[in-house]
């Protein structure tokens, strides 16, 4: 006699959990298909050009700003590599001011000090509840308003120069033999972390600490300057002087690129200020009193317990706020800072009209720069995360 | 899962239109009730909205005009504004019938689109402007410039071509909108703005001096700017290009916004023709025989539309230089009607 509870296979929860499953991965299939061949459908009747071709094809204008060598007769391909620089330029020293500032606000809402927390926090409140737009806006407006014109710049000696066109600084143009230097710092760095790790290990096993600052500098200072004299000193400077209409030579950073900066910075150090404060107050209020109980000084006890173990709570979140960095330096292109969105997914866009594939290809490097941010963070984590021994 | 291909590719089938004969386009806007029509964001004499939120300028009259020719009609427009990054894509995908802004006729826009220019309307160049007070009179003393221009379009090209071809040093600062050229132009990032001729007298209006900024005399590039619809429907691109014509025919022939209906009486059978008094030339193109009437009562004829949108007398004092008739020395020249 059959049980009477019994179930037929395919009501059980198991089969019932994959045919589900399966489903939805049939439903986003099909999905997806017909968005690809209705796309490609109308393409295709409406006679537009399709395919990577193009980034082959001559650009025909100009960037202002160009890490490596390029010129109108170059490629959409050096355009796309020349953007995806500059937007990685923006980045990068974004995120180190960020993450300076962000860690002084986060830390200063935690003062004793009233004036100083209290200012702290309502620059949180200020900055983060402004929109990034309208900050990019003012903080570009108001530095080109408040430079004067090339002819009358501000200036620092025969070598510096501040104006409306941007700071002017001497550029370091390397000579013949430039490979040994850097050889020479590179094996000076390496040297130093070797011996940093060895002062580590012996630090652990003997609680011996060894001063490694000086032994470092000497390690990367004293060989760099032995292969520059050997060399005959390999780098020249050019000087930036008023020629026509602005000056010419040395290097210069751009207005929008500092305004860029300034408006990333501040309004990320916001949130890295409140992710920061919330960290350090998560580390439990005995971590504090077993330090100082210890006789450990109060940035002893910043230094070397709270901080730390705060990290733990903060990388994860502070990771997000790096990769929202990244992705709102897109926003360069209402300044007229060329980065990756302004001359690939605008001038080249509308120059060739290949619409799908150059922000096909934008959204992929966007993803990637995400991705290996967030890789790295990850890394990081895991370093720091709690290791019992 | 074959099956299913089947089943998706009999439906895909199914929903594709049908060739059927006449406009595709036409019947949808004369379904929708308006023409839908994609303008620029706000170029003074062009395309842009006064107080009260009515849109003004050549560009528009157009749409107007293509209106008038299809409604009787010339307020049954939408008008989309849109950016120079956006406006193939807005006409591509369909959001709008008709794009009427600005835009520069080129091969690689008419052959490589999907697109199709239908005519001039207006003929353009690229120049510069400069503050006076900068002592320039030429753009080729402009060595070393900083240069503000907007992205997206063919004025970065022509300004990289022209320096390139002078042996002339420059840099190019390229914002996405017209507004914040003129606002870095006017505090000081720039030597120069350059864009096509008739945008720079439409933007000098909005600078708080205009009399301190002058426009040099070089003219660098061809920039002869037309409306464009979407490839693969004919009789539309007709209907679009022969509004156009019946624009300039209509000023060739006299026949103003005013005299229109007296013009029903003339003996000249060449405003006969345009009038649809004798043959119905409209109705080839899905309209009725008094097409161009209904055109020229709603928006007036070419000579009105570019007088009172950009000419002497309108805040943009534009000559019309090449923009009068092939008759008074200009370069409009619209095949006859007949």
């Amino acid at each position: 006699m059959p049980r009477a509870n019994h179930i037929p296979w395919w009501r059980t929860r198991r089969t019932q959990n994959v045919a589900f499953q399966v489903l939805l991965v049939v439903g986003v299939a099909v999905l997806g298909f017909v968005l690809v061949t209705n796309a490609m459908e109308t393409i295709q009747r409406q006679n537009i050009a399709t395919g990577f071709r193009f980034l082959n094809n001559t650009a025909g204008f100009d960037i202002v700003q160009t890490l490596i060598p390029y010129n109108e007769t170059s490629t959409y391909a050096r355009v796309l590599l020349v953007g995806v620089l500059n937007t990685l330029v923006v980045a990068s020293i974004g995120i180190v001011f960020a993450t300076l500032l962000g860690f002084v606000i986060g830390i200063g809402q935690l003062s004793s000090n009233w004036l100083v927390a209290k200012l702290c926090r309502a620059y949180v409140e200020i900055v983060r509840n402004v929109p990034l737009l309208l900050q990019i806006f003012f903080w570009y407006f108001a530095v080109l308003r408040a430079l004067p014109g090339p002819r009358e710049s501000w200036g620092l000696g025969d070598a510096v120069f501040l104006n409306s066109r941007g700071l002017y600084l001497p550029g370091p143009h390397t000579d013949q033999g430039f490979g040994f230097v850097l050889l020479a710092l590179a094996a000076g760095v390496v040297g130093s972390f070797l011996v940093a790790a060895r002062a580590r290990r012996v630090r652990e096993v003997t609680g011996v600490v060894t001063p490694v600052l000086p032994l470092v500098l000497t390690l990367i200072v004293v060989p760099v300057a032995i292969a520059s004299a050997a060399a005959g000193f390999p780098v020249t400077f050019s000087w930036p002087a008023l020629s026509g209409l602005n000056f010419d030579g040395g290097t210069v950073v751009l207005p929008e690129l500092m305004a860029l900066i300034v408006a990333l910075a501040t309004y990320t150090a916001s949130y890295i200020g409140e992710i920061v404060r919330a960290g350090i107050q998560g580390v439990s209020r005995g971590q504090m009193e077993a330090s100082q109980a210890m006789g450990l000084s109060r940035g002893q006890t910043l230094r070397l317990v709270i901080v730390p173990q705060a990290m733990r709570q903060i990388i994860p979140p502070l990771t997000s706020q790096y990769l929202n960095l990244t992705k709102n330096s897109s926003l360069a292109v209402a300044i007229a800072y060329p980065d990756l969105v302004s001359v690939f997914a605008g001038t080249s866009l509308s120059q060739t009209g290949q619409a799908i594939e150059i922000i096909a290809i934008t959204m992929a490097v966007y993803l990637t720069l995400s991705l290996l941010t967030s890789a790295f963070m990850n890394w990081y984590n895991a370093r720091v995360a709690l290791t019992e021994r | 899962m074959r099956l299913l291909f089947a089943a998706l590719t009999a439906v895909l089938v199914a929903a594709a239109p049908a060739w059927a004969a006449g406009s595709p386009t036409l019947e949808r806007v004369k379904k929708n009730g308006y023409l839908r029509c994609g303008v620029n964001e706000g170029l003074p004499g062009f395309a842009s909205p006064d107080a009260k939120g009515n849109w003004t300028g050549m560009d528009v009259d157009f749409c107007r005009a293509v209106a008038a020719a299809i409604f009787n009609d010339p307020k049954k427009v939408r008008f989309t504004p849109t950016s120079a990054k956006v406006r193939f894509t807005v006409l591509q995908s369909g959001e709008v019938d008709l794009l009427s802004r600005n835009t520069t006729w080129t091969m690689s826009r008419d052959t490589q689109l999907g697109l199709e220019f239908v005519g001039v309307s207006y003929y353009d160049g690229q120049g510069f402007m400069v503050p006076k007070k900068l002592n320039v009179t030429s753009a080729k003393q402009l060595n070393g410039a900083n240069v503000c221009t907007n992205t997206g379009t063919t004025t970065e090209l022509n300004l990289a071509d022209y320096f390139r071809a002078n042996g002339l040093k420059y840099k190019v600062i390229a914002f996405e909108k017209n507004a914040e050229v003129l606002a870095a132009y006017d505090a000081g990032r720039c030597d120069a703005y350059t864009t096509d001729a008739s945008g720079l007298y439409a933007e000098r209006l909005k600078l708080r001096n205009a009399s301190d900024h002058i426009i040099l005399p070089e003219i660098i590039s061809k920039e002869p700017l037309g409306p464009l619809v979407n490839q693969g429907d004919q009789q539309w691109g007709d209907l679009v290009r022969w509004t156009l014509f019946a624009l300039m025919n209509a000023e060739e022939l006299g026949v103003t916004q005013r005299n229109a209906d007296q013009m029903l009486k003339s003996a000249n059978p060449e405003v006969r023709r345009l009038l649809g008094v004798e043959g119905a030339f409209g109705e080839s193109i899905g309209l009725t025989k008094d097409w161009v009437v209904r055109i020229v009562k709603g928006a007036g004829n070419y000579g009105e539309i570019f007088e009172r949108n950009v000419g002497v007398n309108s805040p943009l004092k534009i000559k019309r230089g090449q923009n009068a008739l092939w008759n008074k020395g200009g370069l409009h020249y619209a095949p006859p009607v007949r």
